[in-house]
């Protein structure tokens, strides 16, 4: 029962979320609508899976540079749940716009983008299972998954503000901070990142534990058969 | 310095004899791109005129796509174990790393030139502004190689490793190919090179990004 006060945060904030992101005032703006509401879900949805990202290379370099295998479960086990939180993402992103834009999947760079990230961590998932030995696939799928990360901030930040994109802050349209972002939405918006990447966290802390145990009873049994 | 700089040289010049000696890889690669256009030439041949420029140039960065995937993956896969062990108690990592760069670029450029020619050559030249045409050409084989260098490390180490570099490498690439195709339809439409600069430092600044990283990343790579 160690540290138990995040998980029940986590679940405090998601609560918190659901029923205000459902119940809540919102600002009422043409074409969007009450489909604002989705801002909680979707908008916060992309950053918790960024930031899960980021600490997931961050874990990768770090086991680069001291050879530890716990860093690289955490770093695989960290992208596992961002990947998992993209897809959620994409999903309620593709309600948003079918109620909005008129189409579940409108040809927009961002979006194209975004399919091309998951693509590169499912890749990355890939790579990790085409090894036998422990400690080569944590060094090698740490190298692609730093490379990845670096890529992936491109296609998705940078690449879709160049060109004209339906999503707001590119291609001339000005981002959501800045006109229509009111107190009451800042009130739900920025609990509910927390809440997903403490629900990241913890989905992957689990994870961690099972391989953990796995490889702890893997290696009981190797020395019981030597014996 | 002028240590690394020495080993980068002599590197390189290994790559030329050692492609030079076995002249199979290189002129299968050659082959390899003369059959792709000519079976896109073929498959066009009953609608020439449905070959609009946008068709012409998306088909000629496909083909130098898979050319490019399939001439890189071989130069880790290539060499035996004991000779990358021998590399490894000889020169530092970076200096591999940085003549393999050089070289696949070499090699990029080489076939890419003379997949454009061929390519002109059956399928018509659509191009109105050569010199544009061309930066956009050495711009993407530069990047190409750089990414397909660090792939073809990673997947040489896996055992299924053919299938591997197109799925690691087609995701990472997409953004540069992108670009390129953007850039080379300016070309194609004879645009003003004032309208293209965008493309052009993009493209500069993802090559840099993507040889900084592997010069960074490939130590790593290369101990296990």
């Amino acid at each position: 029962m160690r540290k138990i006060w995040w998980k029940i945060l986590c679940i405090v904030i998601i609560f918190y979320v659901i029923v205000m992101g459902i119940m809540g005032p919102v600002p009422h703006l043409a074409i969007i609508n009450e489909s604002i509401r989705n801002t909680y879900f979707h908008v916060a949805l992309w950053l918790a899976m960024t930031l899960l990202l980021f600490t997931s290379m961050v874990f990768s370099i770090r086991y680069l540079n001291k050879g530890n295998i716990n860093d690289d479960d955490i770093a695989s086990e960290l992208a596992k749940s961002a990947i998992f939180f993209g897809i959620l993402g994409c999903l309620t992103g593709s309600v948003w716009a079918n109620y909005t834009w008129g189409d579940p999947w409108p040809n927009d760079p961002k979006l194209n983008g975004a399919a091309v990230g998951i693509l590169i961590y499912l890749a990355y998932l890939l790579l990790r299972s085409s090894f036998e030995d422990e400690q080569r696939k944590a060094r090698i799928s740490s190298v692609y998954n730093i490379f990845a990360f670096a890529v992936f901030i491109p296609i998705i930040y940078i690449l879709p503000r160049l060109t004209d994109s339906l999503h707001p802050g590119s291609g001339g349209n000005s981002t959501f901070g800045s006109y229509d972002f009111d107190n009451n939405i800042r009130k739900v918006f920025y609990p509910a990142i927390i809440g997903y990447i403490l629900l990241g966290l913890w989905l992957a802390e689990l994870r961690i534990r099972i391989k953990r145990i796995n490889r702890i009873r893997e290696e009981a049994i190797i020395t019981a058969d030597k014996v | 310095m002028s240590n690394i700089l020495n080993e980068i040289k002599t590197l390189i010049w290994k790559e030329v004899t050692l492609e030079w000696r076995q002249k199979y890889a290189l002129s299968g690669m050659l082959l390899y791109v003369v059959s792709t256009v000519f079976v896109c030439y073929l498959s066009f041949n009953l609608r020439r005129n449905q070959l609009t420029p946008i068709v012409w140039n998306t088909l000629f960065w496909i083909i130098l796509l898979f050319t490019a995937v399939n001439a890189i993956a071989k130069s880790f896969s290539q060499e035996r174990h004991g000779r990358l062990l021998y590399y490894y108690n000889l020169c530092s990592p970076q200096a591999i790393i940085i003549s393999k760069i050089i070289y696949n670029s070499f090699i990029m450029l080489l076939l890419s030139g003379f997949g454009f020619v061929f390519y002109t050559f059956v399928m018509g030249n659509a191009v109105q502004d050569m010199g544009l045409f061309i930066i956009c050409i050495v711009l993407a084989a530069i990047g190409f190689a750089s990414v397909l260098t660090l792939v073809a490390g990673i997947a040489s180490k896996a055992d299924n490793s053919a299938t591997l570099m197109a799925v690691l490498s087609f995701p990472i690439i997409l953004p540069m190919l992108l670009m390129t195709i953007k850039l080379s339809k300016n070309a194609l439409d004879g645009l003003d090179w004032s309208v293209s600069t965008d493309e052009i430092t993009t493209l500069l600044s993802i090559d840099l990004i993507v040889i900084t990283l592997s010069i960074l990343l490939f130590p790593y790579l290369w101990r296990s």
